[in-house]
């Protein structure tokens, strides 16, 4: 069956949002974690919502940073777009506009996750609930991952999930890597201290790599292992490489299903076997900064080739 | 038992139930109501998750409603209901002879059976229809034919609902939400699947492609989008069929044909079910503000390349005035007496009529010629003196706007209440397909209920609620 190119557009930010919606939250929870693991300012907000990508906006809203108007601004605000509710409630939009290509269990998957989210966030949430909404947000992006994974069919619709999934998800490395190493490190004074310890679990802390990066490298953090394992560990699933590797499949399996290579291909092909084929070294001696904002370009302009090659809008 | 004058669809007129809900009183009677609570309850939760919502026009604040779901079935003999899909069988095939000769020869009007006013001054007659055939003939392919009961054996037709008739979706959800909460009701009744109506629908849409299509026709389903009150219907119906959901910003002309944007080009499209009214469905030939439509479609369809369902124009069909012709229409093309009823109707555009109505108002109920959705309606009996004279000072001023009829005792069917069974009045509306192949009647249909002692106004947009309908095997 034919897919229209709405539907595949629809698909592909459905997936993109639900993806969003648990690096938020992954966001809140490590932000939260800092303020209570160190006598901290509200610094550590301003750069959770640089990594969120919503600082500017927070801003214009409250002016100042603090924790609970942070918290609230990235997990309920409707006038933040990246809010958990907002990127929940239009996932669940574009999951009506093209409810006819999912099955029936992701459809529910995702209209109870805003159905819950949206129950569970309706007031603002007290230091006690935190934890218990953080998990819910968690668990539903996982119900709908299963039923996606457990009941669609693998074919161009299924395809177009997945682009969108992990465009997103690069896209989120990147920025996270970018904003703690940048913002957060910006002499090298602080190399090797307790509070460059804690700045690297951090960043590992909110892609779930802890425990994996342990296993890899030993308890010591550093940031040259931390950044090699980010964007080149294939096994990592939510590392640069792993994401881009999975884009390239996803591209792939189009163009076999419809016999036509695009631009997009070269966009992809480009990004796995030049961007990311630089060694760990090169790149932080070209700059890591400069790596990760040439990759966020990368990323931005795959999206919309895909868009273009598979006509989403015209 | 009943001992109102209203008839009753469980229990008649008397004390014991009439024999088709002989099984649901059984049920009933042995059944904990604090369980039968909870599972309404459940049903709702169903309901909430399947996304079976709905929007109001013109009430953004209110977000996504429910229509209220009533546990207990409305059941309708094999007997009855072989009498009434009869009924309702004559009733569209006359529909659309009526139409093909008012977009052809006229021959009714030359008859004099219908004056020509009524269709020369008449919003809903489409004179870019005039003189264009329809692929396989067929000019309403769905129908929803909305019936009252007023005794053991008076049905009367209400209205033909030929445009873009909904809620079939609520007649095959409100099944699934029985048969999955209460499937031991179903093991000892023998009631007759509607689960198959999505399949008879894209049958009967590919029977009525046009000939190029060479019997793999296309079929898509045209929404005006996801923020219309009835999209759930339109998803849920394109899901079933396994055909694609448009918009028109998914459509262009292409080649001379429709064709909707793949992810790989522009694909042709033999068969739309379009559920975007007449007005908006082409910015060149018809309304040029709309967006939900699709430039040059009429010009497509006027030449043959697509088959629109329903027809365009075919409005001029279920208008509130041609109603009133019905008995006539039925007569003229079929040779046989009608064998549902129309309710007596007066045209308040004839002034002998207008005098009646105005006379009359409090026992009247008045309908705008052109409304629908129980808007802009008035219930005379339970109208207040200020509303009976502002709508008396509107009847004057546009009479041809109106038509009034008597108010009927719709029957009542129980519906669960904290209190036990009470009974609520409804109407039915069953769902018709017409192709080339012939008629097809759902056995079943949407009841819908109003939930509020007394009232009469089942509409959803209303408060009203609706009920699984149960035609059992003979």
């Amino acid at each position: 069956m034919t897919t229209l190119g709405k539907t595949a557009g629809g698909l592909y930010w459905m997936f993109r949002y639900l993806e969003r919606s648990e690096n938020t939250a992954r966001m809140v929870d490590v932000g939260q974690r800092i303020a209570l693991t160190r006598s901290s300012d509200d610094d550590e907000w301003a750069s959770v919502l640089q990594a969120a990508g919503t600082y500017e906006g927070y801003l214009a809203k409250h002016g100042e940073v603090t924790r609970d108007h942070a918290i609230d601004w990235m997990l309920r605000d409707a006038d933040n777009p990246s809010s958990v509710l907002s990127v929940v409630s239009t996932a669940r939009d574009n999951a009506r506009v093209v409810r006819t290509a999912l099955t029936r269990e992701v459809w529910e998957a995702v209209n109870e996750a805003y159905i819950t989210l949206k129950g569970a966030m309706a007031r603002r949430i007290g230091d006690r609930e935190l934890q218990d909404v953080l998990r819910l947000v968690r668990q539903r992006a996982a119900f709908v991952r299963g039923a996606t994974h457990g009941t669609m069919l693998r074919n161009d619709v299924y395809d177009f999930c997945r682009l969108g999934m992990f465009t997103e998800r690069a896209d989120c490395t990147a920025r996270i890597l970018d904003v703690k190493y940048f913002v957060l490190l910006p002499a090298a004074a602080a190399v090797g201290s307790r509070l460059d310890d804690i700045q690297w679990e951090t960043i590992l802390r909110s892609v779930s790599g802890v425990g994996a990066y342990r296993m890899r490298f030993g308890q010591q953090l550093r940031p040259r292992e931390v950044a090699d394992f980010l964007i080149h560990d294939r096994t990592m699933p939510r590392s640069l490489a792993f994401c881009a590797r999975k884009l390239r499949e996803n591209l792939d399996y189009l163009a076999e299903d419809y016999g036509a290579r695009m631009h997009s291909h070269e966009v992809v092909a480009d990004m796995n076997d030049k961007k990311l084929a630089q060694p760990i070294d090169e790149i932080f001696q070209s700059g890591l900064h400069e790596f990760l904002v040439d990759f966020q370009g990368c990323i931005a302009s795959l999206s919309s080739q895909i868009e273009i090659d598979y006509r989403f809008y015209r | 038992m009943n001992d109102s004058a209203i008839f009753d669809e469980m229990w008649g007129h008397g004390e014991t139930p009439r024999a088709p809900y002989a099984d649901i009183d059984g049920w009933f009677n042995q059944e904990d109501p604090a369980r039968l609570r909870r599972k309404a309850r459940e049903a709702e939760a169903l309901f909430r998750l399947t996304g079976i919502t709905f929007n109001v026009y013109g009430d953004k604040a209110a977000g996504e409603r429910l229509i209220p779901f009533d546990i207990v079935p409305r059941v309708i003999a094999g007997r009855e209901w072989e009498r009434l899909s009869r009924g309702i069988e004559q009733r569209v095939r006359a529909i659309n002879a009526f139409l093909h000769d008012i977009y052809h020869r006229q021959e009714i009007l030359r008859a004099g059976r219908v004056p020509v006013e009524a269709i020369a001054r008449n919003a809903a007659f489409l004179p870019e229809m005039i003189g264009v055939d329809p692929p396989g003939g067929v000019y309403t392919h769905i129908v929803g034919t909305d019936l009252v009961r007023t005794g053991e054996d008076e049905f009367y037709v209400l209205e033909d609902n030929a445009r873009t008739p909904s809620g079939v979706s609520y007649m095959l959800e409100n099944r699934e939400t029985m048969l999955a909460m209460f499937p031991e009701l179903f093991m000892k009744t023998r009631v007759r699947q509607v689960s198959s109506y999505p399949a008879m629908l894209h049958r009967s849409l590919c029977a009525s492609a046009p000939t190029h299509a060479n019997g793999k026709p296309v079929v898509a389903v045209l929404t005006p989008g996801s923020y219309n009150s009835a999209y759930y219907e339109h998803s849920f119906l394109a899901d079933k069929m396994g055909v694609q959901l448009v918009e028109g910003h998914d459509l262009r002309v292409v080649d001379g044909r429709v064709a909707m944007r793949t992810t790989q080009g522009y694909q042709p499209i033999d068969v739309l079910y379009r559920r975007v009214d007449d007005d908006w469905i082409d910015p060149l030939n018809f309304n040029p503000d709309s967006a939900l439509g699709v430039p040059g479609i009429m010009d497509v369809y006027r030449a043959g390349g697509l088959t629109l369902a329903n027809a365009p124009g075919t409005g001029i069909a279920d208008d509130k005035a041609i109603y009133s012709y019905m008995p006539e229409i039925v007569e003229f093309y079929t040779g046989e007496k009608a064998i549902l009823k129309n309710v007596p109707t007066w045209r308040c555009a004839e002034r002998e009529a207008l005098a009646y109505v105005l006379d009359n108002l409090p026992e009247l109920v008045v309908k705008e010629v052109h409304g629908s959705g129980g808007y802009g309606m008035l219930i005379g009996p339970t109208a207040s003196k200020k509303e009976l004279a502002a709508f008396r000072q509107k009847l004057k001023a546009r009479p041809g706007n109106y038509i009034a009829q008597p108010t009927l005792s719709l029957s009542t069917v129980p519906i669960f209440t904290r209190a036990g069974l009470a009974p609520r009045h409804v109407d039915l509306r069953p769902f018709v397909l017409v192709s080339p192949e012939g008629v097809t009647i759902t056995p079943g249909g949407l009841t819908r209920v109003a939930l509020k002692k007394g009232s009469l106004v089942v509409n959803s947009s209303q408060g009203g609620g609706t009920k699984d309908t149960w035609v059992l095997e003979e």
